[in-house]
């Protein structure tokens, strides 16, 4: 069966003037890797600044003028081009965005939810079903003709959920959906998650935000400097981390203050400093020399797994 | 060294509703205190008026005995959660630390800050490097009190576990009072001597 997405070695890079006419392409990912079957979720797991963001822009075809892309990104498995994204995208795949900030502060909230319409008989059936989905997630009659300044926090999410929800997506990408909300509207979006893979749609939850993902993902993919390094599983994270194969991996579970609160020294390498061989060279207590020139590959381990590792290679 | 709030009440000029009612509080330099509430409860707000940023409310606020300085460097330093909303996008990251103190290389290898990141400007560098810059620039040495509100909260783990543990070292070394905001109560349980919910302070009173 096909995966509902499928990114496969995805690159994105920026072409910057650095002085005078002389441009530069600054490579920001370098490798990603991904994919979603019906009825899962996956996190994409990375800290601020590492790119994880653009991920979702490239697959909504929204990257700015300057960005170049490479790789491949399927949708039921046919490869997507350019127009094929801006066909599908409000349709078959949607976007939770990260806040209110993406709701335009003049329109009432469910003119904004039912969006564009051509003739009065389609604004009406929308309407009806906005009013219904609404009504699901609690939104009542009144926040129709609210203006996004209005809301809080956790109705703010509902409102951004449920309007994601009304194009019947087969696939939702979710871009940093909880931070800075306290831990019950936390649990509130989390469970929104968990109903739509109930439904059997695909959620992509792009976040840093570790506990989330380890709430609702199924998989969790870790980003670092461009490069997925890991694809583990759920049930991995637990105990001391044991199962967890990437040291970048292991220390940032530890780092948890709920793990021990560990320090490691160092920092994530920025666009335009990462060198030839692995990304997490400095940081990495057992590295080997050839780590330095070469760059390793995310190898399959089995169980749904990979790593981007020397040390899990076969004969290693 | 204290900073006690004696029935604070505060509410949006728009609002019927007060946001924060008689809320009494007193913090000082021997406990690390965590402050939790639920998104909308005043947190934020409480913070600003602690540190002297907002200055229209009912009650007052008594730093070590005095209200504040009407001028000159607030010994209350308010980090925030966006770094990037707080330095100027115009400036390099150098001016952006001179803006508050003259920082020493000892200073920015205790951060974690390399040097060449000193010529950039702030949108050239990601989230958690910014917030060391901007924690290291309320590092000042008149600082006496410092409010972490969600500091860490858009960091990676291993950041965030890189820049409490050196806060804490200084917040020890100059006996500075410490407030930690957060969400996170994995992470107020381990490094805070004790907490207050917002909602038990303020529902106490209404």
């Amino acid at each position: 069966m096909d995966k509902l997405l499928d990114v496969e070695n995805v690159s994105i890079s920026f072409t910057q003037y650095t002085k005078g006419l002389n441009q530069r392409d600054l490579k920001v990912i370098t490798d990603l890797t991904l994919d979603i079957a019906e009825g899962e979720i996956l996190a994409v797991l990375g800290s601020s600044g590492s790119g994880k963001s653009l991920l979702a822009h490239a697959i909504f075809g929204i990257l700015p003028e300057n960005a170049n892309l490479n790789g491949k990104i399927k949708f039921k498995g046919k490869e997507l081009s350019q127009e094929d994204k801006e066909e599908i995208r409000g349709k078959g795949i949607v976007l939770v965005p990260q806040s209110v900030n993406f709701l335009d502060p003049l329109m009432k909230i469910s003119d904004i939810a039912i969006g564009h319409c051509d003739s009065e008989e389609e604004k009406k059936a929308k309407k009806i079903k906005q009013r219904k989905i609404f009504e699901h997630y609690n939104l009542g009659p009144e926040v129709d003709d609210m203006y996004p300044f209005q809301l809080s926090g956790g109705m703010a999410r509902r409102v951004l959920v449920s309007t994601a929800l009304l194009a019947d997506p087969d696939l939702v990408v979710a871009d940093e959906p909880t931070p800075g909300l306290d831990e019950k509207t936390v649990e509130e979006t989390l469970n929104h998650f968990k109903h739509m893979k109930e439904d059997g749609i695909g959620v992509l939850l792009i976040t840093h935000d570790i506990h989330a993902a380890l709430e609702v993902a199924d998989r969790i993919e870790i980003f670092y400097s461009g490069y997925v390094i890991e694809i583990a599983r759920q049930e991995d994270f637990a105990g001391n981390g044991e199962n967890l194969l990437h040291p970048y991996t292991k220390s940032l579970y530890k780092a948890l203050p709920a793990n021990g609160f560990e320090v490691v020294k160092g920092y994530q390498p920025l666009h335009g400093e990462i060198i030839n061989g692995c990304p997490f060279y400095d940081r990495c207590e057992m590295k080997f020399d050839r780590c330095k020139e070469e760059r390793p590959e995310l190898i399959d381990v089995g169980n749904n797994k990979k790593v981007r590792c020397f040390k899990y290679e076969e004969g290693a | 060294m204290e900073l006690i709030a004696k029935n604070i009440s505060f509410k949006y000029p728009s609002a019927k509703k007060y946001l924060l009612q008689d809320v009494n509080l007193e913090l000082d330099n021997k406990k690390i205190m965590g402050l939790i509430g639920d998104s909308g409860s005043g947190k934020s707000t409480l913070c600003k008026i602690l540190s002297g940023y907002v200055t229209k409310y009912q009650g007052e606020v008594i730093f070590d005995g005095k209200p504040f300085p009407k001028k000159g460097f607030r010994p209350v330093q308010l980090i925030y959660q966006h770094p990037e909303k707080v330095m100027n996008p115009k400036w390099r990251m150098k001016q952006v630390l001179e803006e508050s103190w003259d920082v020493q290389d000892g200073d920015l290898a205790q951060f974690g800050i390399q040097k060449s990141w000193l010529t950039r400007f702030p949108q050239e560098l990601s989230g958690g490097e910014l917030q060391r810059f901007s924690v290291l620039r309320s590092m000042n040495p008149n600082t006496k009190f410092l409010i972490a509100d969600e500091m860490t909260t858009m960091l990676d783990a291993i950041t965030q576990a890189q820049i409490l543990d050196t806060v804490l070292k200084i917040v020890k070394d100059r006996k500075m009072g410490f407030l930690l905001v957060s969400h996170d109560m994995d992470l107020v349980d381990t490094i805070c001597d004790d907490k207050i919910y917002l909602k038990d302070i303020n529902a106490a009173m209404k």
